[in-house]
């Protein structure tokens, strides 16, 4: 096996396969990457740790067929460090070799005949933007549990209803939700998929390369058992779904509020980061919504406390609440406007941070920020 | 214990000089023996233990009948009867000495809020805001020894003294029902006959380093240059000796000393291997834990669990949580986590324990609420059962799971 590749190329390709390669491998020919030149002269890199697949294919000029297994993570060092000239790739017995201009690496191969076989991608289910599809897995999977202790919450919920896909998460305090337009293979499909959230999120940011990101779920029949594949511009990587299971959040999403506050995003942002400067984790920013003025504040009597007052649109109710405010940051990071639109019922109850458009009656915006307050004891 | 009590005793220093000596130390007579016998008037005079009959019961108290035979405080139960086997044995009814306690405190509270409690029987109280009112320090200890006397029936032994640790000496020294002022210049006077085992701090441990050292009396001690304890002690306890060697003090009585954590823990009267047993005495034991977590205001962050196997090693679990909790069954579902997770189930226990620290008032802490949570959930449920508590008694309302019979020694 032989073959010659442009060394950006290359570095490419390798860097965006050794992501998913496991950083401690069960198995240490997991840590291997699979390379393989076939007859049509392309080369296949491939990664997989029994939960995500990763491979990209690229054309070749030259190449001889044949495949071998390296050490994934030196390969991405190496090709990120070479010479902006082309790269052979050479075996020579249980070596590879790897020559760039005047650099020349020899690596030891792994025993290829070990590695897994990788998961075949399931059938296409449809296509949609991969700038929008990027955009609105952001905006979800910033509302994902962290905790691997309830791995039901780490995970994102698509729904699949014909040409709309619905993007769900939640770590209990905030929930993000979010609708949008794909176009289906067939026009009445209707699927759910529960996708490990932080997997998603690289994915879909790493997708961005080509225009379209192909979406291929194993089992359409709404269950939403096994895998779900995503590829875009020669990448495709493929990841074992969760279990289903999911609040049945849609009824938790409150539709009737008794105020409304919309801010400017960019001055709200920097003035609950300065009063959160004496919050210490998990302590709350209060708000205080009086008419035209909305007071931020942070810190107890005993220790540092912060004040800040902000303009506001508000209508309504008068109302005091507090959150937790990392949430609030992310969901005000998520909503991507200018304007930052907060509706409540009380200072209890869920609230729900949305971009307020300029004209926007009636209609539900298609990204919604649920966060839950903090109950004051006072 | 017993090793301190048989420190010689000295002559209580009557209309001794007590300018300068805020610091009393008051301790109860044999605590949890002298309120039993309240009620078993007939017994007065005869030696008693208060303990659990079970077999791995130890002595919590015993009178100074029963002590003169050479039982004492935190002995095994067995090894008491063969000492004194002609003593009455009266199994322990905690809530009788928490009444007493809480009213003898209270005593104290009434002469000056500068009242540092150390155990349920004994405290240290600072009188020397009260001096105007009350008069001196000796006659402020008078009139304490008089009121407990008078109030409960039982007596109090008082030690007057410059600091803290001189006035638990002198407490000790004058027991039972006594009163000893150490004058602030006597001090010295006071210490230096006293073997270095009756200083505070020095253990069991300590005390066999110091003798090997040829040091028996606090005078020997002071007497040894403090290179030399820092050497053979380690600096800060070396250091620490030698200040009390000369009876410097400096500790100032707290009036509040916050609880650093809150738990609970249970020998089995047989070591236990059934995981479902086990997780039982674990929610009895949240239970207990949460409750006094709920009485005292607190609500703590980090829940631990101690698995003692019957061959005595014994391992700590912990946890801490995202908020702080006082909810019995939030503490459950973690200390079951974590028995789980310790990988302990079907090994044979001698002992588990339930802890709560990390602690802070429960009127600080907000609470991050979660989305779909009950408006009344497992918080609203158990501070229910508190009421009902304490209206209707200790047994009102428990989990029905523990509605068998517990595991405690007097059940044996």
């Amino acid at each position: 096996m032989m073959f010659r590749v442009d060394r950006d190329v290359l570095a490419e390709a390798v860097a965006w396969t050794a992501r998913s390669l496991p950083a401690r491998p069960s198995v240490p020919v997991l840590a291997g990457m699979r390379l393989e030149v076939t007859e049509d002269h392309q080369l296949k890199l491939s990664g997989f740790d029994y939960e995500v697949s990763a491979e990209v294919t690229l054309e070749l000029q030259t190449g001889e067929p044949g495949v071998v297994l390296v050490s994934g993570r030196l390969l991405a060092e190496i090709t990120r460090a070479l010479p902006a000239q082309p790269v052979d790739f050479v075996i020579d017995g249980a070596k590879a070799v790897v020559t760039c201009g005047s650099a020349r690496f020899t690596l030891l191969t792994m025993p290829v005949e070990d590695y897994p076989t990788l998961p075949a991608m399931p059938p296409a289910a449809g296509r949609v933007g991969s700038d929008v599809f990027a955009s609105a897995v952001a905006q979800v999977a910033t509302a994902a549990g962290k905790d691997d202790t309830l791995p039901m919450l780490t995970g994102v919920r698509m729904e699949i209803e014909g040409d709309m896909v619905t993007l769900a998460a939640t770590d209990r305090y905030r929930l993000a939700v979010r609708e949008l337009k794909w176009q289906p293979d067939q026009p009445d499909i209707s699927a759910i998929a529960m996708i490990p959230g932080k997997t998603l999120a690289d994915t879909a940011k790493s997708l961005t390369t080509g225009a379209e990101v192909e979406i291929a779920l194993s089992s359409t029949g709404g269950t939403g058992e096994g895998m779900i594949g995503f590829s875009s511009g020669g990448r495709r990587t493929t990841t074992r779904l969760l279990d289903p299971e999911f609040p049945k959040y849609r009824s938790l999403l409150p539709t009737e509020f008794s105020a409304r506050a919309d801010l400017a995003t960019g001055p709200f942002v920097e003035a609950v980061k300065r009063v959160a400067l004496v919050a210490e984790r998990n302590t709350p920013v209060r708000l205080s919504f009086r008419g035209e003025e909305v007071v931020l504040e942070a810190g107890s009597g005993d220790e540092a406390q912060a004040v800040e007052v902000l303009p506001v649109e508000f209508d309504g109710d008068e109302i005091n609440i507090a959150f937790n405010h990392q949430f609030l940051l992310e969901g005000l990071g998520a909503i991507d406007s200018d304007v930052a639109r907060l509706q409540f019922t009380t200072a209890t109850k869920p609230a729900i941070l949305t971009g307020g458009k300029p004209a926007d009656t009636g209609t539900v915006p298609d990204y919604r920020y649920l966060i839950m307050p903090i109950r004051l004891s006072s | 214990m017993s090793r301190k009590q048989q420190v010689p005793k000295v002559a209580a220093v009557q209309g001794a000089d007590d300018t300068g000596c805020p610091i009393l130390h008051v301790d109860m007579d044999a605590f949890y023996a002298s309120v039993e016998l309240l009620d078993r008037p007939e017994l007065v005079g005869k030696p008693v233990i208060i303990g659990a009959a079970g077999l791995r019961g130890v002595v919590l108290s015993a009178t100074y009948e029963a002590r003169a035979f050479g039982v004492h405080s935190a002995m095994p139960m067995t090894r008491a009867r063969r000492l004194c086997p002609h003593a009455v044995v009266i199994p322990p009814s905690h809530g009788k000495y928490a009444e007493v306690s809480k009213g003898v405190m209270e005593i104290f509270r009434a002469i000056t809020p500068q009242v540092e409690p150390i155990a349920s029987d004994e405290a240290f109280l600072d009188v020397g805001g009260a001096r105007l009112r009350l008069g001196s320090p000796a006659q402020i200890a008078a009139m304490i020894r008089a009121e407990v006397r008078e109030r409960y029936g039982i007596t109090c032994s008082v030690g007057v003294a410059s600091s803290k640790f001189v006035a638990k000496l002198a407490s000790r020294q004058c027991k039972p029902d006594g009163l000893l002022v150490v004058p602030a210049d006597r001090v010295v006077e006071f210490l230096h006959p006293l073997p270095v085992g009756a200083l505070w701090g020095v253990g069991e441990r300590t005390e066999q380093a110091l003798v090997r050292l040829g040091i028996n009396t606090v005078g020997d001690l002071a007497r040894v240059p403090l290179a030399t304890l820092r050497r053979e002690l380690g600096h800060a306890a070396g250091t620490h000796l030698a200040a009390l060697a000369w009876g410097r003090d400096e500790r100032a009585v707290t009036a509040h000393v916050p609880d650093k954590s809150i738990g609970a823990e249970e020998t089995f009267p047989a070591d236990v291997d059934d995981p479902e047993a086990i997780r039982r005495e674990l929610l009895r034991l949240s239970e207990r834990v949460a409750a006094r977590l709920r009485a005292g205001g607190h609500v703590g962050r980090t829940v631990s669990v101690k698995l003692r196997r019957s061959d005595f090693t014994t391992i700590t679990r912990s946890r801490t949580l995202r908020e702080p909790t006082d909810v019995a069954q939030e503490i459950y579902v973690t200390v079951c986590d974590l028995y789980a997770a310790a990988g302990l189930e079907r090994v044979r226990l001698r002992l588990v324990g339930v802890r709560v620290e990390n602690l802070r008032g429960a009127d600080s802490a907000v609470r991050q609420l979660t989305l779909g949570e009950r408006e009344s959930g497992w918080r609203e449920a158990e501070r229910a059962m508190d009421k009902a508590v304490r209206r209707f008694g200790p047994d009102a309302v428990r989990p029905a799971s523990l509605v068998r019979p517990k595991f405690d020694g007097i059940d044996l």
